[in-house]
């Protein structure tokens, strides 16, 4: 049943105070976090609810990133509900408690601004955090908007605790666009968001009552059995998602899907571009089809697991694909989201042709004439019939 | 060993205490402890006992019946790492290879 209008709060909130009132409303047990830019802002407003009493969670101010996850891991295998938060320098230094937390299969959810990697030190947006993380078995779910920042993260919970899943999920949201800017949010009540989430119900947990080992030796005789146990989770999570979010459209009226398609049916070009990079991507789509050129547009949600047929069902009616990304795969055959397109196309009937363009890295801005120069390189590209293998777009060259 | 992935538990916890147990370190071995009863302190009249102290893997069983003191190894879980010999104060106990 849908929650009436006159129970919601509206309230302009940028996207960290999005995501902070969403892991209020999830009635954490503990939150583990270390400060970096941007993100900082989520923890530092959780601590002032946690600080004023409106928040029972147990909060770690811990002396790193490695031992925020850490920390989140020893509270989720008690049966904790456990969140944490983090970015750039920050999650590379929780990297390798992230395959800890997965493989052992912690529900954690980890909300993070996305941004740069060093070097140089660069505090603005881009994807290489969240692409460097992409093996360790986290689901990943990138959002547009604060208000899908807020929603994100109430279902990341609901997702990551279902018995059939039991794996960590991270929240993207592209660091100072989207988490430093004010946007209109509708906030479930409360009650409302308890009813849905529920009080976690671990699949098994340690009590000194009945001793379990977690996270034990497993050598050449079972790892692999694990890893294969691990895979099994994480190829079912598109299904589980589904789920997740009917239940949550049934109190809001909103779903994203594992991605959002704008005017794909007839287009002979389709952007795919994560995160914020979909706003501008649509405007720009708009702007081409009024001078005749049909372009469509697929912004990706979730990056892991990679919704591949899905896509591919998408994107094979289409003459090409400009994947616009923002991370490096330094010397890859392709940077990660077109390594993901093009491998989701191999087996198609009629391949379209995959134009990639690594854009915005360190903050650069990404403006409608950046896709424009995209698309009409990759116009150029369908004359002649081939693609660079890449290529950068807005640096100086 | 022969469990498929769907038959373990979850992240291989290990839900039941104390199964160690069921893993025969003895596998690891690459020698073998020899004991010589003549000189060994424990045989001869019940004291010392340095190898059961030390032994890591509690595969050292010092027994005891009707005054008689026995020494034997458990070959089972005795990865041979040689400490018990080492420990020895008469040199009692060598390693062979397997």
């Amino acid at each position: 049943m849908s929650v009436p209008k006159d129970k919601i709060t509206i309230e302009g909130l940028t996207g960290d105070a999005a995501i902070a009132h969403a892991l209020k409303q999830a009635d954490l047990d503990v939150l583990a976090a270390y400060p970096i830019t941007p993100q900082t802002i989520i923890v530092e407003d959780y601590q002032r609810f946690a600080a004023d009493g409106e928040v029972k969670a147990h909060v770690i101010p811990v002396e790193s990133e490695h031992s925020a996850m850490s920390a989140c891991v020893g509270a989720s295998a008690v049966g904790a509900r456990v969140a944490t938060a983090s970015a750039s320098a920050g999650l590379a230094l929780m990297w390798e408690i992230l395959y800890c937390a997965a493989s052992m299969r912690m529900p954690i959810v980890f909300t993070v601004a996305n941004r740069a990697l060093s070097a140089p030190i660069n505090i603005h947006n881009d994807h290489s955090d969240g692409m460097g993380m992409r093996d360790s078995g986290f689901i990943q779910l990138y959002c547009q908007s604060s208000q899908e920042a807020y929603d994100t993260t109430i279902m990341a919970f609901k997702l990551a605790e279902r018995h059939d899943v039991l794996l960590p999920v991270m929240v993207g949201i592209d660091g100072f666009i989207l988490s430093h800017n004010v946007e209109r949010v509708e906030m479930l009540p409360d009650d409302a968001v308890h009813k849905y989430l529920g009080v976690r119900e671990p699949f098994i947990a340690l009590d000194p009552d009945k001793p379990i080992t977690m996270g034990p030796l497993a050598l050449t005789d079972y790892y692999f059995e694990f890893k294969e146990q691990q895979d099994e989770a994480i190829m079912g999570v598109p299904k589980a998602y589904k789920e997740v979010e009917e239940e949550f459209a049934k109190l809001t009226g909103r779903k994203y899907g594992l991605f959002e398609t704008y005017k794909t049916d007839d287009a002979d070009i389709i952007i795919i571009a994560m995160s914020t990079m979909g706003g501008t991507a649509k405007v720009v789509a708009d702007v081409m089809r009024e001078k005749g050129d049909k372009v469509g547009v697929i912004r990706l949600k979730m990056f892991r697991p990679f919704p591949t047929k899905e896509i591919a069902k998408v994107l094979e009616k289409a003459k090409a694909v400009a994947v616009f990304e923002k991370a490096m795969s330094f010397g890859a055959a392709g940077h990660p989201l077109a390594l993901e397109v093009r491998t989701a196309l191999y087996d198609a009937k009629e391949r379209p042709m995959v134009a990639n363009f690594v854009v915005g890295l360190g903050g650069r801005d990404v403006p409608p004439t950046t896709f424009v120069d995209g698309i009409e390189k990759t116009k150029e590209y369908l004359k002649k019939g081939e693609a660079p293998l890449y290529e950068t777009l807005g640096v100086r060259k | 060993m022969s469990e498929k992935y769907n038959e373990i538990p979850m992240a291989g916890n290990i839900i039941e205490p104390g199964n160690s147990e069921k893993y025969k370190t003895g596998g690891w071995r690459a020698e073998r402890p020899i004991h010589n009863p003549e000189t060994c302190l424990w045989v001869k009249n019940g004291t010392c006992g340095r190898c059961w102290i030390f032994c890591p893997d509690m595969s050292i069983i010092l027994t005891e019946k009707d005054g008689k003191f026995a020494h034997a190894f458990n070959l089972e879980y005795c990865k041979g790492c040689g400490i018990c010999a080492k420990e020895c104060p008469t040199q009692s106990i060598h390693l062979e290879k397997e």
